[in-house]
């Protein structure tokens, strides 16, 4: 037996004697921390399942972070000494341009620790017909393999197959019912400058944003380059990475190191992300104001233990007990009413997760994670001991000549 | 009895409570006591008279206002609370008035409390030692009962076999007998006179009644807070 544990038995024992002769107190105090558990289980996984939810949505059709060539502007030529400059500048249009070097920055990035994936995509305007009817479009050119490593459009197919050779075409679902196209359906591609495309239908996708399902049409990189005029250039490298919320940190850094154009996902969904650090806020809160009362709980009841057992431990203190033997049996009783009442509000919150997934409105899946509940147990644990240490400390402060003629 | 060792010396004791305010109260004074090994003395005199504050002191329970207490040799004035708590563990055995059980415990863990006190889970041979003071007590068949089961007299025993467990060369007993019918009464006093002979420890007893005072060897009378020649 570890000399610990054979050294701090008799409190242990001392402890759960004391919880067992008191079982009615011991389980109202459990019970009150069981609903406070099972209440901060729910509300945590409810929370992170929402949120999860909402970032898969908002990512599951966008890359973490755009890497874009830099804007252009007008470039001032020096002035000679003394002379004035007045000057009424109109900003320069943005032209479609590719990013300069772009191979070797996409074996720079698929090196890159934090960077799960890259991409290379040329994008741009062009107008698609069909017929008499006629939409703009956003053409984008991708080399397919790569590319469903950043937006997994497997998972968004409706119709045909997921497949992209030259004059081939995957076009999102409002834009099929808008022209009327099908699967096998021709449909003619106009970028401009006299450059145009007569390619097949050969896949339906449904992102499930409106304005992406009505505008995008996937082409095989090459093809796109042609039609954009870009040969060889792409205008964008999409990439994912491990964190999504470090994501604004590794495009800082990758601006750093590039001196191109670096977009998160965060810095172009900043409302989102304010909701959702709002309600994380709100998750925290909740959390630690029923994390309080719970603690306050077990501080009062202990308390109130303290004075039924006064006699005890003025008895205890007589036999030689020391004030570290009887401060550490409350502490334990702490303790092992926060772990007791977690254990049994962890199982109760894991209760509601099922009931909410089987009879919910169904909008999404909360799942648990392993590590929530025994994190649960192990937080109410210590903040059992915490909770407990007011109490224990007045416990093994009490003078025993005068604890033991307490009546 | 010459010949046996000292266990206690009390040399100019005194207890005084709230000094130097206008509720001063001076509880025991010049007190000078010595208990050697083996000895049964009677401790009397009527109530106020400062008998349970000296007991708390002989007991390491409070600390005295003025002159020093040896135990088994050791001045004890300038020893922590942690140090006077274990010298209690190991030189001392009490039996109060109103036996003082835990009543969460069984009879048997009761008796070896001051043990699992001292060192933790108890060992075979002193769960033994527990089981033999029970019998000794007569109680060895109570053993697995709930303490408080029991009756006043029994659990006085109970108490008794707890404060033997540790085989202390000193016992303390706060009125034992105050609180116990006159047939439990006769009873745990002959426990007493027993376990002096048979244990060889010295007893303090303080006691109400004259009839039990008299047949300990030795009596010691406290009046006022002193000791009456």
């Amino acid at each position: 037996m570890p000399q610990a544990w054979r050294t701090h038995w008799t409190e242990w024992l001392i402890a759960l004697r004391f919880l067992l002769e008191n079982r009615q107190q011991s389980l109202l105090i459990i019970l009150g921390i069981a609903v406070g558990s099972a209440v901060i289980v729910f509300i945590t996984a409810l929370i992170t399942g929402l949120q999860a939810n909402v970032v898969e949505r908002t990512l599951g059709s966008q890359a973490h972070i755009r890497i874009l060539p830099p804007d252009e502007f007008n470039r001032l030529a020096p002035l000679a000494d003394g002379s004035q400059l007045l000057l009424r500048e109109s900003p320069r249009a943005q032209r479609l341009r590719s990013i300069s070097n772009w191979q070797a920055l996409l074996a720079l990035l698929d090196e890159h620790p934090q960077v799960r994936a890259v991409s290379p995509v040329v994008s741009g305007p062009a107008l698609a017909r069909r017929g008499v009817a006629r939409t703009s479009v956003a053409l984008l050119g991708v080399d397919l393999p790569r590319y469903l490593r950043i937006i997994p459009l497997q998972r968004h197919m409706r119709a045909g197959t997921l497949r992209l050779a030259a004059d081939q075409a995957l076009i999102g679902q409002q834009l099929a019912e808008e022209l009327g196209l099908g699967i096998g359906d021709k449909l003619r591609l106009d970028a401009g400058g006299g450059r145009d495309a007569v390619v097949d239908i050969v896949g339906i996708f449904e992102l499930g944003v409106r304005e992406l399902d009505t505008r995008y049409v996937y082409l095989e990189l090459k093809q796109a380059q042609t039609l954009l005029d870009l040969p060889g250039g792409v205008t964008v490298l999409e990439t994912t990475v491990d964190d999504i919320f470090a994501a604004e940190q590794v495009a800082q850094r990758l601006q750093r190191l590039t001196g191109l154009k670096v977009q998160s996902w965060m810095e172009t969904n900043g409302q989102l992300l304010n909701a959702l650090s709002s309600q994380s806020m709100t998750t925290q809160m909740i959390r630690l104001f029923v994390g309080i009362s719970v603690a306050f709980g077990i501080a009062s009841v202990l308390a109130v233990s303290v004075v039924q057992r006064t006699r005890e431990i003025g008895i205890l203190r007589a036999m030689g007990s020391p004030r570290g033997q009887i401060l550490r049996v409350f502490l334990i009783q702490g303790g092992l009413f926060g772990l007791c009442g977690s254990a049994v509000g962890g199982l109760a919150g894991w209760g509601l997760i099922q009931l909410f997934n089987l009879f919910g409105k169904r909008l999404f899946e909360i799942s648990v994670a392993p590590d929530l509940i025994p994190l649960a147990m192990l937080v109410a644990s210590l903040s059992g001991v915490l909770a407990a240490a007011w109490p224990a400390r007045r416990a093994a402060l009490l003078d025993p000549a005068v604890a033991i003629r307490y009546v | 009895m010459s010949e046996s060792r000292e266990i206690l010396r009390l040399q100019g004791l005194g207890k005084v409570y709230n000094p130097g305010t206008p509720q001063e109260s001076r509880v025991l004074q010049d007190i000078e006591l010595t208990l050697r090994g083996g000895e049964l003395c009677a401790l009397i005199g009527p109530s106020g008279s400062g008998k349970s504050t000296l007991l708390n002191q002989i007991g390491l329970l409070d600390q005295p206002s003025s002159g020093e207490l040896y135990l088994l040799g050791q001045a004890t004035s300038r020893l922590d609370d942690a140090q006077r708590t274990r010298l209690r563990n190991q030189a001392l055995g009490f039996v109060f008035q109103f036996h003082h059980l835990i009543s969460a415990f069984s009879v048997l863990d009761n008796v070896l409390m001051p043990l699992m006190i001292r060192s933790g889970r108890p060992s075979a041979e002193q769960r033994q030692l527990a089981h033999e003071l029970l019998g000794e007590v007569g109680l060895g068949a109570f053993a697995d009962k709930p303490a408080g089961q029991l009756s006043g007299g029994q659990q006085q025993r109970v108490a008794i076999a707890r404060a033997l467990v540790t085989r202390p060369p000193l016992l303390l007993a706060d009125e034992p007998t105050g609180n116990l019918d006159s047939r439990s009464a006769e009873g745990v006093f002959s426990l007493f006179e027993r376990i002096n002979q048979q244990f060889d420890c010295a007893i303090l007893l303080v006691t109400h009644d004259p009839r039990l005072a008299a047949r300990c060897a030795r009596q010691v009378i406290l009046v006022d807070g002193r000791i009456q020649p």
